[in-house]
């Protein structure tokens, strides 16, 4: 076997070896590579930026721990931002599996910013249904979510007097991983009720909203870890993700390497073989 | 009768829900706040069908010993546990169930989604080749898009993330579009399908 076929076939335990280093070194050893933000990132924190003291914004957490990674940042800066404007929070989920991660955020905020749960801030929990429940909060909030999380009665908190339904709620931010997220958000949301809306999602699926952010139905987009560092910037506060855009940055550009590399054995195999 | 009932019940239900956006007072603006009522509730025990159903398929596997059976038995432990956390101490934060998300569930599904990062690059060291122009066009947007996207990008030169966000937004935003309405077209036309009674798999499933 001719050398070139031989890398062309390299083990690819090799490459996981080397994928490890890649993404642990600089997590060990931070370079401190320089982020600048995109307009996508700053269009979302003007839009939070630009809300006044009291304003109440809906947080759906749309997301899972096996994305948590690029949308918990998101999750964090977002909830640490709001509460530093004294903006209320009204946090919920469309996935089960994002509630305990956003009552999390939202707890560590509360504490640095000494907010209390019910007055500044509720989680009303997960409900099955994705874009039905979208247009069930659009008619009435406490019909659909008459409890928050843990079984409380929504009603008697602090923080949902004068809260009937979508109208007011000053901002709806999708922190999503998937279907249902920003997409049934802004179909709804925006769409129907002509609410403001802005997202945070995944870097795999950001391309895919670029259309509605182009078309102004949606006020700003977090896209991947990427993004969050971004936001994290925009803030002034250094979190997971200004810490993980070191390792990514290794990590693609030693992917981008393969991929060059791999084309190289490849056309030089084709052109011995003819 | 019994394909008649269910073909009404989804023509009116879905002509409602299609008048209701057209004409949003009553009575129509009612019935959407019902039937977006009816569709939570059953949901719900759709939820609680799929769990009953995936308890039965791995109880019977277990009854059968069939192959992979012991994976059945961490299912359902799991679940027992896990479900009887939330019943008995609620799902509150310092819960034993709160406890079994942040430090089972979390790490876990975690561990999962991050080994993509290995499977990608060694995917990408053995598929991703530049076998016709099309393939090759692909190899290069995705490899500026890649390095756009990453601090590393500005390094390589300052005007990398401009053409990122070009093919972001304009061949990618055409694309997007292209897709966006093929798919709204497709739906709409499935929808008219079944609320007409034509498309009726749903039905029989034939």
């Amino acid at each position: 076997m001719k050398l070139t076929e031989r890398l062309e076939r390299i083990d690819r335990r090799v490459i996981f070896l080397i994928i490890f280093l890649a993404v642990a070194g600089p997590l060990i050893m931070p370079i401190g590579l320089k982020i600048e933000v995109s307009e996508p990132v700053q269009i979302f924190y003007d839009a939070v930026n630009d809300l006044l003291p009291g304003s109440r914004v809906l947080v759906s957490a749309d997301y899972d721990p096996a994305s948590m990674p690029e949308v918990y940042p998101m999750n964090e800066a977002l909830v640490h931002h709001l509460f530093s404007k004294d903006i209320q929070i009204i946090g919920l989920g469309l996935w089960p599996q994002g509630i305990p991660l956003n009552q999390a955020a939202m707890e560590r905020a509360a504490q640095v910013h000494g907010k209390e749960y019910g007055k500044d801030f509720v989680n009303l929990g997960y409900k099955a249904g994705g874009i039905v429940v979208i247009s069930a909060l659009a008619e009435n909030i406490l019909q659909t979510f008459p409890a928050d999380y843990a079984g409380r009665p929504i009603a008697e908190l602090e923080i949902m007097k004068g809260v009937r339904n979508l109208d007011n709620i000053d901002l709806i931010v999708s922190l999503s991983a998937g279907d249902p997220g920003v997409r049934e958000w802004i179909m709804i949301a925006q769409g129907r009720y002509r609410k403001r809306v802005s997202g945070g999602v995944t870097a795999v699926s950001a391309p895919a909203f670029y259309p509605y952010l182009n078309a102004g139905q949606l006020k700003g987009l977090i896209g991947g870890m990427k993004g969050a560092a971004e936001y994290e910037k925009l803030v002034e506060r250094s979190g997971t993700a200004s810490r993980g855009m070191d390792a990514q940055s290794i990590a693609h550009g030693v992917i981008i390497f393969f991929i060059v590399i791999a084309n190289v054995f490849y056309l030089i195999g084709r052109r011995s073989r003819k | 009768m019994k394909n008649q009932v269910p073909l009404l019940i989804t023509f009116i239900a879905g002509f409602v829900m299609v008048l209701q956006y057209f004409i949003p007072h009553w009575p129509f603006s009612d019935l959407q706040g019902l039937f977006n009522n009816w569709f939570l509730i059953i949901m719900v025990f759709a939820m609680i069908l799929g769990i009953g159903n995936l308890l039965k398929l791995h109880l019977g596997k277990l009854q059968k010993k069939a192959s992979g059976w012991w994976y059945s038995i961490v299912l359902i432990t799991g679940f027992a546990i896990v479900f009887g956390a939330g019943m008995i101490w609620g799902v509150e934060s310092g819960s034993p169930f709160d406890w079994f998300y942040f430090n089972v569930n979390l790490p876990m599904s975690s561990t999962m989604f991050a080994l993509l990062a290995f499977f990608v690059a060694s995917a990408s060291y053995r598929a991703f080749r530049a076998r016709t122009p099309e393939a090759t066009l692909l190899l290069i947007s995705a490899i500026i898009v890649m390095l756009s996207r990453v601090p590393l990008g500005n390094y390589v030169w300052d005007k990398l993330p401009l053409v990122g966000d070009w093919i972001m937004g304009s061949p990618n935003m055409a694309g997007q579009r292209a897709i966006m309405i093929g798919i709204a077209l497709g739906v709409v036309s499935t929808s008219l399908r079944i609320l007409l009674g034509i498309e009726r798999t749903y039905l029989s499933g034939k």
